[in-house]
């Protein structure tokens, strides 16, 4: 091995695929049966974190960053003018065997910039999880990339040795699509993911009835939006996301604050912030829908194009439906306690719990953990004093936000002014 | 009136259940129950007594616990003991205690002082497990074993173990705890306890070359390199960074080391 070219591969290749965000590497129920390496069936596992605290599970990398598009968005875009390099597939198979043996990882990330033609690129990384898989008897975790455009027969085989699969759709829009990815189809990236979860749908099926049925990408399909390049609203990319979760059964929706790549007329200058806030506005979102039985047009609708940044969206979506609360913590149902701002899941369940056995005053809820500067203002529970005095909505969001701090309430102030 | 007591024991779970049986069956008063060379306290009263590691009155105890207790229960007893901090004993005494005495499943009820204290001591212990199975980083030894060598803050060896079984069945492996002088050892059989006398020049990183596979240092730089090229630095947050890999876990990490 040519240690030294491979670590210039390494920094191209690996720098190029940063902006992946997902790097979960649970969900997989791959046992190490063969007495072979590796083993993926119990929870993710965070080998390290980089200086952004994004965490490091897997070895994410490109196959190479040589790419026939032009998307004004992306690093690899064919008119950048950057340095090239490709791996060969026996050195990315080396590479992540040599890690994982090392306990630096969890598993393999492998995307591509797309070189010859879309079937061409997935079969490259198809090879790579498969010789994993038959040669080394690797039994870590695999995420491959499905290649826009890629054929049926390649989604197929792919997931017979992927436990995930996933298409960035990166643009929320249609129109945006257009505008900044004029070589792509919209088509293009929804053919494999209605292949894929044809595909687990049938494997499960069939599982059920044949017992050594292989598994099919057992840790589901995921997606990508970039968010901040191209001008759409929240609302835009909630309702993409909901319809990613629905049609395609999507595991997971990420979203990614743009980091501005280029100087482009139709995007973010160089050097402009990237929206940490509003993403994790959107993630706070997406977790309300998943978790918290919220329906999207409750959070996002024609009045309300854009979350609210000053406050998450389930205090801004209980500001604007006062007449639902006060709620009694002792009686309300489950459904209604999810929606109370300040109570997350766990807090909901030892609540459940606890009431059982005693009514529970202030006390109690303090020592469960709830945020109570937040949730006292709409509820009531075993106690004769309560906070409810009927403020008016902006006078209570406040009030809330006067005793509380936030890891992004400095940068309220600039990033509002955008709207 | 029962006897008050202070009960000695080899240091062992076995040897700390032996203790709970002792005192049912002389129906002792215990006021502590604490390893051989553990920090003398109240000897007012009562000499310290030896207590015997007995395999078959240990698994007596377990069985009755078994009986009454849920398995999450009994996983926060062991994994409390491993902790071994100081006193523990004398809380996963009354909580045993208070498991027998009723007949319901108690062990989850956290308003009892002892099983709450239990429990967060498993906790910790869980979450040490938990970062040793992600920040053990092995390095490969010129006869071809994996290496790691650990600090861990409690005893986490024994829970350890079926994790890096299970997963690395292919390879020869120690991970080596140097505080407490032992470790484990995969021999593509079984998983053995050894001690060892190690040259303190292996060191917890890098690959000094008297002991190390030619080509170690040269994967640590591969993995440096990827560990610098796929940070963000306009998304830098370094609190975030430090929060979810504080500083003293950074003596194992490569990424930190070279």
């Amino acid at each position: 091995m040519d240690y030294e070219r491979i670590k210039e591969k390494l920094s191209i290749l690996a720098d190029a695929a940063k902006y992946d965000v997902s790097c979960s590497s649970s969900g997989s129920k791959r046992k190490n049966t063969t007495n072979g390496l590796g083993d993926s069936s119990g929870m993710g596992i965070c080998h390290s974190y980089t200086e952004d605290g994004r965490c490091v599970s897997l070895l994410k990398i490109l196959l190479t960053n040589h790419c026939i598009f032009d998307c004004a968005y992306c690093v690899t875009r064919k008119s950048n003018d950057i340095k090239r390099a490709a791996f060969k597939v026996q050195e990315v198979v080396d590479l992540t065997i040599h890690f994982y043996r090392r306990n630096y990882i969890e598993g393999l990330f492998l995307s591509s910039g797309i070189f010859k033609d879309a079937d061409y690129t997935m079969e490259r990384l198809i090879q790579v999880a498969k010789k994993l898989r038959l040669e080394e008897n690797f039994n870590g975790y695999i995420h491959l990339k499905s290649i826009p455009g890629a054929s049926d027969e390649l989604m197929r085989e792919a997931g017979l040795y992927a436990d995930r699969l996933s298409v960035n759709i990166e643009i929320p829009t249609k129109s945006g699509l257009k505008l900044l990815a004029p070589d792509k189809k919209h088509e293009d990236f929804m053919k494999p993911m209605e292949k894929v979860k044809n595909e687990i749908i049938q494997y499960k099926q069939e599982s059920k009835l044949i017992k050594r049925t292989p598994r099919y990408a057992p840790a589901g399909q995921s997606t990508q939006m970039i968010i901040g390049a191209s001008g759409e609203s929240d609302r835009d990319i909630m309702y993409s996301a909901t319809f990613f979760y629905k049609k395609y059964n999507m595991k997971r929706v990420y979203y990614s604050g743009y980091v501005p790549v280029a100087n482009d007329p139709r995007l973010p200058a160089l050097g402009s912030k990237v929206p940490l806030l509003r993403e994790n506005r959107l993630y706070q979102t997406d977790w309300l829908l998943r978790f918290y039985g919220f329906d999207i047009r409750e959070l996002l609708n024609e009045q309300h194009l854009n979350l609210d940044l000053e406050v998450d969206p389930k205090l801004s979506w209980a500001l604007r439906n006062r007449h639902l609360f006060p709620v009694n913590i002792n009686r309300v149902e489950k459904q209604l306690l999810l929606r109370i701002p300040g109570i997350g899941l766990k807090s909901v369940n030892k609540i459940l719990h606890a009431r059982k056995f005693r009514k529970l005053n202030w006390e109690h809820l303090k020592n469960i953990g709830i945020a109570m500067n937040r949730a006292k203002h709409f509820i009531t529970c075993d106690s004769r004093e309560f906070e409810v005095k009927e403020p008016s909505s902006e006078y209570l969001k406040n009030i809330i936000l006067g005793t509380s701090s936030g890891k992004f309430r400095k940068d309220i102030g600039s990033q509002l002014s955008l709207f | 009136m029962e006897q008050q007591a202070i009960l000695v024991y080899d240091g062992t779970l076995e040897g700390f259940l032996c203790c709970v049986f002792t005192a049912y069956e002389e129906k002792l008063k215990v006021v502590d129950i604490k390893p051989p060379g553990g920090q003398a306290g109240q000897q007012l009263f009562s000499e310290p007594r030896e207590v015997f590691t007995e395999p078959e009155k240990a698994k007596r105890v377990w069985s009755s616990l078994k009986k009454k207790a849920s398995a999450a229960g009994l996983r926060d007893l062991k994994w409390a003991f491993l902790s071994e901090i100081l006193g523990m004993e004398m809380h996963m005494y009354s909580m045993i205690r208070y498991i027998l005495a009723e007949n319901v499943p108690v062990d989850r009820d956290f308003s009892h002082p002892a099983v709450l204290k239990v429990s967060q001591a498993a906790k910790k212990v869980g979450r040490e497990k938990h970062r040793m199975e992600a920040f053990v980083r092995f390095r490969l030894t010129k006869d071809e074993v994996y290496f790691a060598a650990i600090e861990p803050d409690f005893n986490v060896l024994p829970v350890i173990k079926s994790h890096f079984k299970n997963r690395y069945a292919d390879q020869k492996w120690i991970i080596y705890d140097l505080k407490r002088n032992f470790g484990i050892a995969w021999d593509l059989s079984v998983v053995n306890y050894i001690t060892l006398d190690l040259d303190p020049a292996i060191g917890i990183s890098g690959a000094p070359e008297a002991y190390f596979h030619s080509s170690e240092i040269a994967f640590q730089k591969l993995w440096n390199q990827y560990f610098t090229s796929t940070n963000i630095k306009s998304r830098a947050n370094q609190k975030l960074h430090v929060q979810h890999l504080p500083k003293r876990y950074w003596k194992y990490l490569t990424e930190k080391n070279l």
